[in-house]
């Protein structure tokens, strides 16, 4: 077990275990934290799951981990590690089980002071209108073949059924489309789980949640995302639901006997890897990319439906009820991208398993808008807690691999949550603090409670400080919808 | 007092069971129903099916993986639980099951994925041991 001890401090906000720590370890690992989320990452297993994560072969620069760290399976939620191309290795269970789990962010010009009567209406409006719960079916009804078009087109399919705007696409991470999805390497299982529930929300953390922008810290930034002091924006979180956890599944069983094969030695065998160049690994990356698209079109879906949500909550009671979409980002992802290793541009893939990707400005693959401040990264916050907008940094491109936190990572375990919180206390607090909360499941809304959670501000104080990313905005909460 | 045929233990972000038995048909059989127990999972009043199960796995870990994910497919895609489930025969890398199929009435929380996190079978003083965690 990791104490602090066996960290040397780099300085107040970065901390590094040595390879020498443990055997095996091909590279270092290093923990954005303060001295109180340290003690926190200390109190579970995730700092384990990071050095164990570290003897992953064609490793390069250190296994990053961010401040809202905690524990995952084999490998940390929190972390970031970058192998390179092209015989490093891919580990499906380093980019998780929900693939391109992220977080989508629509803003409006409507004052909250115009519609709090009409708050609790527009809750019950979104919750009729994007499903979520536990077993839960869309309105969608996807054949075969329009899953596959799903799968290579991802925000593009949406757009071609009338889903989406091409603003949307165009402040989407991949522009909402990831290249080089296979639906022939998916199989039958993940496209039979994967069929009923696109445009879902789906239950666990995931949520769509109404804020008020709180305060804002960086004005030119601010303006160009379209977020405005006291209006309404919207948060959507939630991913690939069961098609991609199929997919990750699927792979983890299949490159069980892979990592034999190839000779590779692991402390953990949720960390099987294949080669990037092997055909186990082009394999998986070809079928990462179908869930990845699946996701970015599942978003899109429930942002539809969230605008129809405002237009029927609000229409004849505000002029102008739009909301435009600031950005959408990913934070379980494997993506090939090219980062500086001592002094040399490197092609690796980045590994960000409950990271987010954070690219500073100047790169090309962002809006015009943005490129000159940098890439628009997105945390929420627990329920009940602030959540922020931040951007990427040249910080963030030379110290985490172009990476940054993605919320604020649980401390309390579910069974612990439960015992502690009851559901229906717990929404009648939040409402009398002028939150209103639609949810499926009173045992389901106590474990997501907010004392479950890490301190938000403090995470992103630790980003901010050391360099990985820039205040744009603090938002608060006034209507939460969770499964 | 013996231990418990399963038990769940603290995970900060996901599920995880303690699982035993004395021989591995036990440990998989517990394994079930404690991953039934903590997804919540009621049988409807309806009809009941009888099904055989038949797997092949790369190892006992992989055919207890593989065992729960399928119970689990089950539980979303056809939506049914389980009130009967006898492990007919098992070996290291294959087992026979013979599961009684029911509607499924309410689940109150999915299990979206069995993982391979740490897990290991083991033996002790009173037979098989494994630590599972599920991605919730």
């Amino acid at each position: 077990m990791l104490s602090k001890k066996d960290f040397r401090q780099i300085n107040p906000l970065l901390w590094e275990v040595p390879i020498t720590f443990q055997e095996g370890m091909r590279v270092p690992v290093r923990l954005f934290a303060d001295e109180r989320l340290l003690e926190d990452a200390l109190e579970d297993k995730s700092l384990q799951q990071a050095v164990n994560a570290s003897t992953l072969p064609g490793l390069v620069g250190q296994v990053i981990v961010m401040p809202d760290v905690h524990q995952g399976y084999g490998f940390p939620i929190g972390g970031v590690a970058a192998t390179r191309l092209p015989d490093g290795v891919v580990s499906p269970g380093a980019i998780g089980y929900d693939i391109n789990c992220g977080v989508r962010l629509l803003a409006s010009r409507i004052p909250l002071e115009a519609v709090e009567r009409q708050l609790p209406d527009l809750a019950s409006a979104l919750y009729a209108n994007c499903p979520s719960g536990v077993g839960v079916k869309g309105s969608l009804r996807l054949t075969a073949k329009d899953l596959d078009r799903v799968c290579r087109l991802g925000a593009e399919w949406a757009l071609e059924r009338g889903y989406a705007r091409q603003d949307d696409l165009d402040c989407t991470e991949e522009s909402g489309r990831l290249d080089g999805a296979d639906p022939g390497a998916v199989s039958p299982r993940a496209k039979d789980r994967g069929r009923p529930q696109l445009g879902t929300l789906g239950a666990g953390n995931h949520f769509i949640e109404v804020d008020v922008v709180d305060q804002l810290f960086a004005a030119q930034a601010a303006r160009a995302m379209g977020l405005e002091a006291g209006a309404l924006v919207v948060q959507i979180h939630c991913g690939s639901r069961g098609f991609g956890h199929q997919i990750c599944s699927d792979y983890v069983r299949e490159f069980q006997p892979a990592v034999g094969r190839y000779g590779i030695r692991l402390p953990d065998r949720e960390l099987v890897c294949a080669p990037l160049d092997s055909p186990e690994g082009q394999r998986y990356l070809s079928a990462m990319a179908c869930a990845a698209n699946f996701a970015f079109a599942n978003r899109q879906v429930l942002a539809h439906h969230v605008r129809r949500s405002f237009e029927q909550a609000l229409a004849g009671g505000v002029p102008d009820w739009d909301l435009h979409q600031v950005y959408d980002i990913a934070h379980n992802m494997g993506k090939i991208e090219s980062h500086p290793v001592q002094g040399e541009a490197v092609r690796v893939c980045v590994h960000r398993k409950g990271a987010t990707r954070a690219f500073g400005p100047g790169f090309q693959g962002l809006p015009e808008k943005y490129r000159p401040l940098g890439q628009p990264v997105l945390v929420p916050g627990s329920m009940g807690t602030a959540s922020w907008v931040l951007l990427g940094t040249q910080g963030s491109m030379e110290l985490s691999f172009g990476s940054t936190c993605h919320g604020a990572g649980r401390v309390m375990s579910r069974k612990q949550a439960k015992r502690e919180v009851r559901g229906d206390q717990l929404r009648i607090a939040l409402e009398k603090s002028g939150i209103q909360v639609r949810a499926g499941s009173m045992p389901g809304l106590a474990e997501e409670a907010p004392q479950a959670y890490k301190d938000v501000d403090a995470v992103v104080e630790v980003v901010s400080g050391a360099g990985i990313a820039q205040k744009v905005a603090r938002l608060r909460p006034v209507a939460v919808i969770k499964g | 007092m013996p231990a418990p045929a399963f038990e769940e233990l603290q995970h900060t972000a996901d599920w995880a069971l303690r699982v035993r038995g004395e021989a591995l048909t036990d440990l998989l059989r517990n394994a079930a129903l404690g991953m039934l127990q903590l997804s919540g999972a009621v049988a409807a009043v309806g009809p009941r099916r009888r099904r055989r199960l038949r797997l092949v796995s790369l190892d006992r870990e992989s055919l207890l993986v593989d065992f729960l994910q399928e119970l689990l497919l089950g539980l979303e895609l056809r939506q049914v639980t389980y009130p009967e489930i006898k492990i007919d025969s098992a070996s290291d890398t294959s087992l026979q099951a013979t599961l009684v199929e029911a509607p499924l009435q309410a689940l109150a929380k999915p299990i979206k994925a069995v993982t391979y996190n740490e897990l290991r079978i083991e033996s002790d003083q009173e037979g098989l041991v494994a630590t599972l965690v599920f991605d919730v």
